[in-house]
């Protein structure tokens, strides 16, 4: 039997944004959120010179990686394989799951114990594996609260903001045999922790992220707050990283920089509690570390926004979040609303390329433009300008849509609305009888004015233009 | 967008002409912040040109996705100012768009990408013409009053205009500027995204409205009609729901202020 199922992204988006704006507890729990990550990260950038600085920098190792990227990831591949950690490639999401399955299965893994990776959300890494019949479990705290409550991460860095620590308590006390309901964090932690720290030990495999792969010296460098990250990647035997491919630096001296703009414009740290650089497998006579490190390398549309001159941009990111913290939608509707893996400014301009720009062009018309995002990012990513590239895209005819989905978002009746706007404003004689009319017409003009007067009172038109009392003055 | 670039602006020196740019909004539905903001440009000695042909920007068209649109109507606007004076924008937002996205808009016609630029380079936003430009300092002849002052994104974030808006405002000697949480905030208005994600706008404004309540200021002030009649319109509405007859929250253009409160006349 076959079913029809109806897809309209604009109408699920529409629907889900507007249950969010809806839901007072979690608008509550983002407002408090972002307040609070926006006031850490101003805290690290007092200076506001030095900051300028320092994205400049950010910005510049960026674009460099990006510039070069083909020759760098060869050289990352030549030199991890020379330190001894086997290199994969990825085309599609379904590849990178199925080079990784292939390694769990030779090895004989009944589970993955994974540390927080983006990107192994963005592939469905979990779904693939349960399919297979291997149990990934999450690692981390907010991944673990949201796979206990069978969610998906609503932020890039802080997986459960969307929750709070009521809801997180009642969870914990729900799911976690033996366990008191208690509001206490400090418990609460506690309480993960030692469900976490059990599973390490018979963990066959260990999944990670990576944020900076160093061409130059082969080494994958892995940012983190809780230990896990180094659990992960140290007690099992065998180690898989996977990571996008504009993931790559070409040198050592350039992950300071990054380093720092990452956790001071993430979580406002000046340092996190680990970072850990991964460079070889255990070696002969060392009494730990996995006797197997795998890098998967994932393309999943990337190379779509790095043909593009404009949209190459997107791939500076080194996924800080700080976009999400200051961007005046997100803090309204939270990351769930978005529908992607990535949600908010990053989320609208990243997705187009691993989904199709049909499936996401919503989120791309889901901003007021009013360029928070731009002003905090540390990379300096014009995230304004691609998300009207992307709206453009988004409506274009068939002759100008360059990327994949181009053109889905676009509606006969709103392409003649914008082709009757643009006649009236670029014909003076237009011009001057329509707006002449509607002044005089201003005690005509409706009370009701469609979305615009559901929340506010009616636009009354003057009844005199400005050009009318500047001619009435001067004659 | 350049919060840098624009502290990094050159000025000119005090010109006796320019021309005035009033935008689509001003024209159609708030003729008389125009109007002041002629009043004070001549009360500084300076002849103001208002070509007729002017209409919109283009903006609406440019941040909705339709550039094929947006550049016919930037077109006409292009061959409005052949005298090479300042042109002066009473709204941070079409003056970002005339000043950083017009050489965007026309960057593949070499021709027309030189008049935009040479024009995009002597745009100016009223109040940073106010300040750097003129010096503006007139005598506050107001009663004593509270304001809270709300610049648009566009204005802070690619003209640095709050800064001047503000400037303009501590002249004054008998208003008292208090400040709103969430300043540097949006408002929500976002041209077509009110209409296209209405209660994501209705949230956002909402909070707005009720940041700029609890300072207890009389009125708020802009250099952007856009944000004024999305706040103003918001706070109205909750008004008429209460059956509160005058506006708890009303609005003024940052040009009206400054000529009524300079000029004697009461707001």
């Amino acid at each position: 039997m076959s079913q029809i199922i109806h897809f309209d992204p604009d109408q699920d988006f529409k629907a889900r944004s507007r249950t969010a704006v809806n839901d007072p507890a979690q608008r509550a729990n983002f407002r408090g959120a972002m307040d609070f990550l926006q006031a850490k990260r101003r805290g690290q950038f007092g200076d506001q010179d030095e900051l300028a600085g320092l994205r400049a920098i950010g910005a510049a190792i960026r674009q460099n990686s990006l510039a070069k990227l083909p020759e760098l990831l060869e050289l990352l591949e030549k030199n991890l394989t020379a330190n001894g950690i086997q290199v994969h490639w990825a085309e599609t999401a379904a590849d990178a799951n199925a080079i990784a399955l292939g390694i769990a299965r030779r090895v004989g893994a009944r589970n993955i114990a994974k540390g927080k990776s983006m990107v192994s959300e963005e592939i469905g890494f979990n779904h693939a594996m349960a399919d297979a019949g291997i149990d990934a479990f999450e690692t981390d705290m907010g991944e673990y609260i949201v796979e206990l409550a069978g969610e998906k991460p609503s932020h890039i860095i802080m997986p459960a903001i969307h929750k709070t620590k009521q809801q997180i308590a009642a969870l914990f006390a729900e799911k976690i045999p033996g366990v008191a309901y208690t509001e206490d964090v400090d418990a609460l932690i506690r309480i993960g922790r030692q469900v976490l720290r059990g599973k390490f030990a018979g963990a066959d495999v260990g999944l990670s992220g990576v944020n900076f792969a160093v061409a130059e010296t082969g080494t994958l460098c892995l940012v983190e707050n809780e230990g896990n990250g180094r659990m992960c990647t140290t007690v099992p035997d065998v180690h898989i990283a996977v990571t996008g491919i504009e993931k790559v630096v070409e040198k050592l001296e350039h992950v300071p920089p990054l380093y720092s703009l990452l956790t001071r414009s993430a979580t406002g740290q000046s340092i996190t509690t680990y970072f850990n650089m991964i460079s070889r497998p255990r070696q002969e006579g060392e009494k730990d570390g996995p006797r197997e490190v795998h890098l998967i390398l994932i393309d999943n549309g990337r190379s779509q926004a790095h043909a593009d001159e404009q949209l190459r941009a997107t791939l500076q990111c080194i996924r800080c979040g700080a976009c999400m913290n200051h961007c005046p939608v997100y803090a309204r509707i939270g990351g769930h609303a978005y529908g992607t893996t990535y949600p908010g400014p990053i989320g609208a301009i990243v997705s187009p390329h691993m989904l199709g720009l049909n499936a996401t062009y919503p989120l791309a018309f889901a901003s007021t433009l009013c360029g928070a995002c731009v002003e905090v990012c540390p990379v300096k990513i014009p995230i304004t300008d691609i998300l009207i590239r992307l709206r453009n895209e988004a409506q274009a005819g068939e002759e100008q849509a360059s990327l994949r989905g181009s053109g889905a978002g676009r509606s006969a009746l709103a392409t003649a609305i914008w082709k009757g706007w643009s006649l009236i404003y670029s014909r003076l004689g237009i011009y001057r009888l329509t707006s002449w009319f509607i002044s005089r017409g201003h005690k005509l003009s409706p009370v009701s004015q469609g979305a615009w007067t559901k929340c506010r009172t009616a636009l009354k038109p003057a009844p005199k233009r400005l050009r009318d009392l500047i001619r009435e003055r001067r004659s | 967008m350049g919060q840098e670039s624009a502290r990094d602006r050159a000025y000119p020196p005090k010109p006796g002409d320019v021309y005035l740019y009033s935008t689509c909004l001003i024209d159609q539905f708030s003729p008389e912040a125009g109007l002041d903001t002629l009043n004070l440009l001549e009360r500084e000695g300076i002849r103001v040109h208002f070509p007729d042909g002017q209409t919109c920007c283009g903006q609406p068209a440019y941040n909705s996705g339709y550039p094929d649109e947006a550049r016919a109507v930037a077109l006409q606007q292009l061959s409005l100012f052949s005298q090479p004076w300042p042109v002066i924008v009473p709204s941070g937002s079409c003056a970002a768009m005339m000043h950083h996205h017009y050489p965007k808009l026309f960057a593949s016609d070499q021709a027309l990408l030189a008049r935009a630029t040479e024009l995009a380079a002597r745009v100016f936003e009223l109040t940073e013409f106010l300040v750097h430009v003129i010096n503006f300092k007139q005598p506050d002849r107001g009663s004593a009053c509270t304001v809270a002052l709300h610049t648009s994104c566009h204005a802070r974030r690619e003209m640095g205009s709050h800064e001047t808006s503000a400037a303009l405002l501590s002249t004054l000697d008998n208003v008292d500027v208090v400040v709103q949480d969430r300043i540097e905030e949006c408002c929500g208005f976002g041209g077509t995204f009110a209409i296209r994600y209405p209660e994501i706008s209705e949230a956002i404004v909402s909070d707005k409205v009720a940041s700029l309540r609890a300072t207890g200021a009389e009125r708020v002030v802009s250099a952007d009609c856009g944000c004024l009649f999305n706040i103003t319109g918001r706070a109205a509405k909750q008004d008429e729901l209460a059956g509160i007859a005058p506006p708890t929250l009303p609005g003024e253009h940052i040009a009206s202020f400054l000529w009524k409160r300079t000029s004697g006349i009461p707001s």
